[in-house]
């Protein structure tokens, strides 16, 4: 791993990005429309926009970055850059750094936008530390990084990898504990989201909300997502081929 | 500029039954069989055969981004695919593979830094893109997006990437391909200065037949195999053609002759093994 390539891959994957103007629109303000959007749904209840509010900023940093990450690294794949990267002296490491790097900017940019407009214009009541709520957000966007890096291994074609979204996200977002709570699910699905990593992301943002210092529990969570997205980085590595047939 | 050893110096790549097998399934496809070939230092060599006889298989070996690659290939004095090759080798594919939303110059910026990272090394980073925008005459268009330039300037932005790093041995993928008369003479003009002022080695592939006569030696192949290894002049002389393309029609007749009496021979014996054919 060499930090030099990394910081070169991860700005031109940000020069891409600034070329493409309208994506970068589509990634910051999606997830600002939508909470304004919801938080009027729920205009009579403002405690279930509380839930759902603060599981819904982990969520969207997850998914943006899926979705941005599994199309970048498809394009790679296609356009045979990334063949012509791993010919030359580069790490494999390096070229995941960069996108984890890269997006991670992004994503902090995406969730400070989100955030900021959650807490102080709709009034979204959270008791713990906001800066709690940009860390899970950002541990998120690393794990939407790495899902999508590894899922692109496995599309042969932009329109495959969109598909992958439904696939891989629909599930974990079903069983998360957006809709229920975990613990009154029929007891295989319960069982199926103690294993999901998206269900700690939503918990450890759940939290932030109920608790005014960090808990045992968070501590928990943010461990449990962190480890989920490095592994996935790992095997998302271990899909990159130097050789390929 | 390099000084000739007074002995022949050894072959920038030495191939020695190299078989290469692709797809998967109950019966991979053989798409070099058992082929042996060298391609000298300091010279052109041009791969030439017809569309889909294996040639972007071979320079993938070369390279070292090829799967399912059994026998011997040495290049540059390492085992083919061997990490301190990566430096030593520009590699540009058939299809232009550049980023499209980045300008050129953003594109060799970045291949630069992966070749020669580091903040100390910026003035050289800068002098070696200049050279290389320079070397395939997209100067005016060094701010111009790469996917909003023509199909022949993105592959001169592809081949500008692998000059980048003053690479020892350039495998270029049917570089010409698609190029009008002019750009095609000027790329060739290019390879030649190349190799006699850097004192590269040019592994260079072309299903036209007319660029064979540009080569300083030619790789015949067809159908996963090496019909000739030789000089122009030679195979010219050897084939009594007026044309290198009339030589290599002559040698596909030969070879088309000889496998119809392989395979009556093997109609009487069908435990009889394949044979294969040697380069002369």
């Amino acid at each position: 791993m060499n930090g030099a390539r990394t910081l070169a891959t991860a700005a031109r994957v940000l020069r891409q990005l600034r070329h493409d103007p309208r994506s970068i629109a589509l990634m910051l303000l999606v997830p600002v429309l939508m909470l304004t959007l919801l938080r009027y749904v729920f205009d009579g209840s403002p405690h279930t926009f509380d839930s759902i509010g603060a599981s819904l900023l982990g969520i969207f940093p997850l998914i943006t970055m899926f979705l941005v990450t599994s199309i970048a690294t498809l394009r790679e794949r296609t356009s045979g850059t990334l063949e012509r990267l791993l010919a030359m002296p580069l790490g494999k490491a390096d070229l995941i750094a960069g996108y984890a790097l890269a997006f991670g900017a992004v994503a902090v940019v995406q969730s400070l936008l989100a955030t900021g407009l959650a807490l102080w214009f709709l009034g979204l009541d959270v008791i713990g530390s906001p800066w709690l709520l940009l860390l899970v957000a950002l541990l998120d966007a690393l794990l939407g990084t790495a899902l999508g890096l590894f899922v692109s291994a496995f599309a042969a074609s932009e329109f495959q990898a969109v598909q992958f979204m439904p696939a891989v996200i629909f599930p974990q977002l079903l069983l998360c504990g957006l809709f229920a709570a975990r613990d009154s699910m029929q007891p295989v699905l319960s069982a199926l989201s103690d294993v999901l990593p998206m269900s700690y992301a939503v918990d450890g943002m759940t939290q932030v909300l109920t608790h005014t210092d960090m808990t045992a529990d968070f501590v928990r969570d943010t461990v449990v997502v962190a480890a989920c997205a490095l592994l996935v980085l790992a095997l998302g590595a271990a899909t990159l081929r130097r050789r390929t047939p | 500029m390099m000084n000739n050893p007074p002995e022949e110096p050894p072959p920038a790549v030495h191939a020695r039954g190299l078989t290469v097998r692709r797809g998967t399934g109950r019966r991979p496809r053989t798409v070099l069989d058992a082929i042996a070939f060298e391609v000298p230092r300091g010279r052109i060599t041009g791969l030439l055969g017809p569309s889909g006889c294996g040639k972007s298989t071979l320079m993938r070996t070369v390279v070292g981004t090829q799967a399912h690659v059994t026998g011997t290939l040495d290049v540059l004095g390492r085992p083919a695919g061997h990490p301190e090759l990566r430096s030593r080798i520009g590699y540009v594919t058939q299809a232009p593979s550049v980023y499209d939303d980045l300008t050129v110059r953003q594109n060799l910026d970045y291949f630069a830094a992966v070749l020669d990272p580091g903040r100390a090394a910026a003035d050289r980073r800068r002098a070696a893109v200049d050279r290389a925008i320079a070397d395939v005459d997209l100067t005016g268009r060094a701010t111009a997006l790469a996917g909003k330039l023509s199909g022949g300037q993105r592959s001169r932005v592809s081949l500008a990437v692998a000059l980048l790093g003053t690479p020892e041995l350039l495998v270029l993928d049917e570089p010409t391909v698609g190029l009008d008369p002019v750009l095609r003479r000027d790329l060739w003009n290019l390879f030649h200065e190349i190799t006699e002022t850097r004192g590269v080695t040019i592994l260079v592939s072309s299903h036209v037949m007319d660029e064979a006569e540009r080569c300083h030696d030619l790789l015949l192949m067809r159908e996963g195999r090496i019909l000739a290894q030789d000089t122009p002049e030679a195979l010219r002389t050897r084939t009594h053609g007026a044309t290198v393309e009339e030589g290599f029609l002559r040698l596909v007749d030969e070879a088309n002759a000889r496998a119809d009496a392989r395979a009556d021979a093997r109609a009487e014996s069908p435990t009889g093994t394949l044979e294969t054919e040697t380069p002369r």
